[in-house]
């Protein structure tokens, strides 16, 4: 119980200080209401990277280090999707921008899908006994889906320039205008955070997983195939995160970058929040998006343009001084 | 009779150690067999391999007349066979109807079992909406032989039942193992002598990873001698 008030003190200290340091830095309540915003549309990106990271590693003891390239193929494929040219060329089929945008989410998120599907089946099944090749073999894959978005999609970033309604809107507040792409994409992420919740606390699956995170043996001894679920739970968490890619690429465009960029700020989180904590997760991935956006705030003007990068290990190393085991973590 | 289990000179490993070198049990159908042995001489890894949790690398277990071994664990589980290891091993997290819930093996096994659980643990139902981390140990142990009774299980595998427990607890859990023994066959482990001579009818005697002398339990009890030299109690 004293762990869990620290952890809370922790956190609303933690959001204090963000707020805090981002309205003594904003001229204006629009300038603050920017930075909250881009925050937590930074802080839901991270967060569909990092709770298929979190859960996976709870359940499986897998640290999915190409986590952040399904992120990657996610934002490739819907800019694929959506614009004329590129390997699937939709345009003349579904003119309607709008709808295609919706189809490329989905084609982004089922090629995130089978992709998982296929690492779990062939590649990582054989290796459970063998946490080290694990690492090296996901590290590999995500070094091999790097040089194969390469090869398909040349090194050259793509900006997204197709443009459809929800991406164009804006919307006025204190006299400032915000995008409502991102308050879809926070929305979005909330939506989730909250589904995912549910699916953990009501549904068998959900039950399963928890189960499984505490005792996978005797899970196994009660009559369930825990591999079943671990194929079940790999493949939705790299379906999220190519989700995740696909909602941010109207924003962020496809880079070959995105994935490492993503990968190494949602280990952060995962650590901070507590590994395998769904909840830690969750809150990891607000307060890491909320600084990472006081931190580009901060820094504009002034020499430290590397604040916003180094910003996450930052904060991870302050909260492990405080709590070794993360915000959410039990120390096993 | 048949036997509703039949492990014939099972030889397991763990890691590089040889811990079990040629172990036979038969299980009765519809009574409670009990392994003794000293700590380490290889009981709990019997029900283990019996499990596929640490499978055996030769020997044959039969199940009902059908070879188990070699099989996952899950999949043996599936045949019928309840597991109650040692130190409990509930689900902290998971509040106790969770706990009970996880162990259906058909939608609605839980709903079917609830009365008949209750009534041998009627703590149980009090304690329903409680995590299982926050059961005593008593509790977590019937929680624990609760859920192995959700599905229909027609052997139970119980390790150590009484480890850790205070008499009272000890003697309320005895009414319901030997209640429960009226449905399933049981095998246990129970380094208490008195509680095992008072539940099994047969028992087997387990030394350095042998299966070394077998029999009927009122025999046992009689035979100070065999007690000393194996059990090393009085």
């Amino acid at each position: 119980m004293t762990g869990q008030r620290a952890s809370l003190i922790a956190i609303v200290v933690i959001l204090g200080g963000l707020v805090g340091v981002s309205a003594l830095n904003s001229s204006s309540p629009g300038d603050f209401g920017i930075t909250l915003l881009s925050g937590l549309f930074q802080g839901m990106l991270l967060f569909l990277v990092a709770s298929g990271l979190s859960i996976v590693f709870g359940l499986m003891d897998v640290l999915n280090l190409a986590q952040g390239s399904y992120f990657m193929v996610g934002a490739y494929v819907a800019y694929d999707a959506q614009h004329a040219g590129g390997l699937i060329d939709l345009t003349a089929v579904i003119p309607d921008p709008n709808l295609r945008f919706i189809i490329a989410v989905i084609a982004a998120v089922l090629a995130g899908a089978l992709l998982g599907y296929l690492l779990e089946r062939g590649l990582l099944r054989p290796l459970y006994s063998r946490p080290i090749f694990q690492l090296v073999l996901t590290f590999g894959v995500s070094l091999v889906a790097l040089e194969l978005v390469k090869f398909i999609w040349t090194t050259t970033p793509y900006s997204w320039t197709e443009l459809f309604g929800v991406r164009e809107s804006f919307f006025e507040l204190f006299g400032q205008r915000f995008s409502t792409y991102r308050l879809f994409v926070v929305g979005m992420g909330g939506v989730l955070i909250v589904t995912i919740a549910l699916l953990l606390q009501r549904s068998r699956i959900g039950i399963i997983i928890r189960a499984g995170v505490e005792d996978r043996e005797m899970v196994q001894a009660l009559g369930i195939n825990v591999r079943a679920v671990f194929t079940l739970v790999f493949t939705l968490g790299c379906a999220i995160a190519a989700f995740g890619g696909a909602i941010a690429a109207p924003f962020l465009g496809a880079s070959t970058t995105l994935g490492n960029a993503f990968l190494l700020q949602s280990i952060a989180v995962v650590v901070l929040g507590g590994m395998g904590s769904y909840s830690g997760t969750a809150v990891g991935s607000v307060l890491v998006g909320l600084a990472i956006a006081v931190a580009q705030d901060v820094a504009i003007g002034t020499d430290f343009a590397a604040l916003p990068s180094i910003t996450p290990m930052l904060l991870l190393v302050l909260v492990l001084l405080l709590r070794p085991s993360g915000l959410f973590g039990n120390s096993r | 009779m048949t036997p509703i289990l039949e492990v014939r000179d099972i030889h397991t490993f763990i890691g590089q150690f040889h811990i079990l070198e040629g172990v036979s049990v038969s299980v009765a159908s519809g009574g409670i067999t009990v392994l003794l042995g000293r700590n380490g001489a290889g009981k709990t890894t019997t029900l283990r391999s019996i499990m596929g949790l640490t499978p055996p690398t030769r020997g044959s277990i039969q199940f009902e007349g059908n070879p188990i071994q070699g099989k996952s664990t899950h999949a043996i589980a599936q045949m019928g066979i309840g597991y109650v290891p040692e130190h409990r091993a509930i689900f902290k997290g998971l509040t106790v109807r969770e706990n009970l819930i996880l162990a259906e093996r058909k939608t609605g096994d839980y709903a079917r079992k609830a009365d008949f659980i209750f009534e041998l643990f009627p703590d149980l139902k009090r304690l329903i909406e409680l995590p299982g981390g926050n059961l005593s140990g008593g509790q977590q142990q019937m929680l624990a032989v609760a859920r192995a009774l959700v599905p229909d299980n027609r052997l139970l595998l119980i390790d150590e039942p009484s480890e850790g427990l205070a008499p009272v607890i000890i003697e309320q859990l005895i009414a319901a193992i030997q209640r429960l023994a009226d449905q399933v066959s049981v095998l246990l482990v129970e380094q208490n002598f008195r509680v095992a001579s008072k539940l099994a009818q047969s028992y087997v005697i387990i030394e350095e990873g042998h299966s070394r002398v077998n029999g009927a339990m009122n025999e046992l009890v009689g035979d100070q001698s065999l007690i000393q030299r194996y059990l090393g109690v009085a």
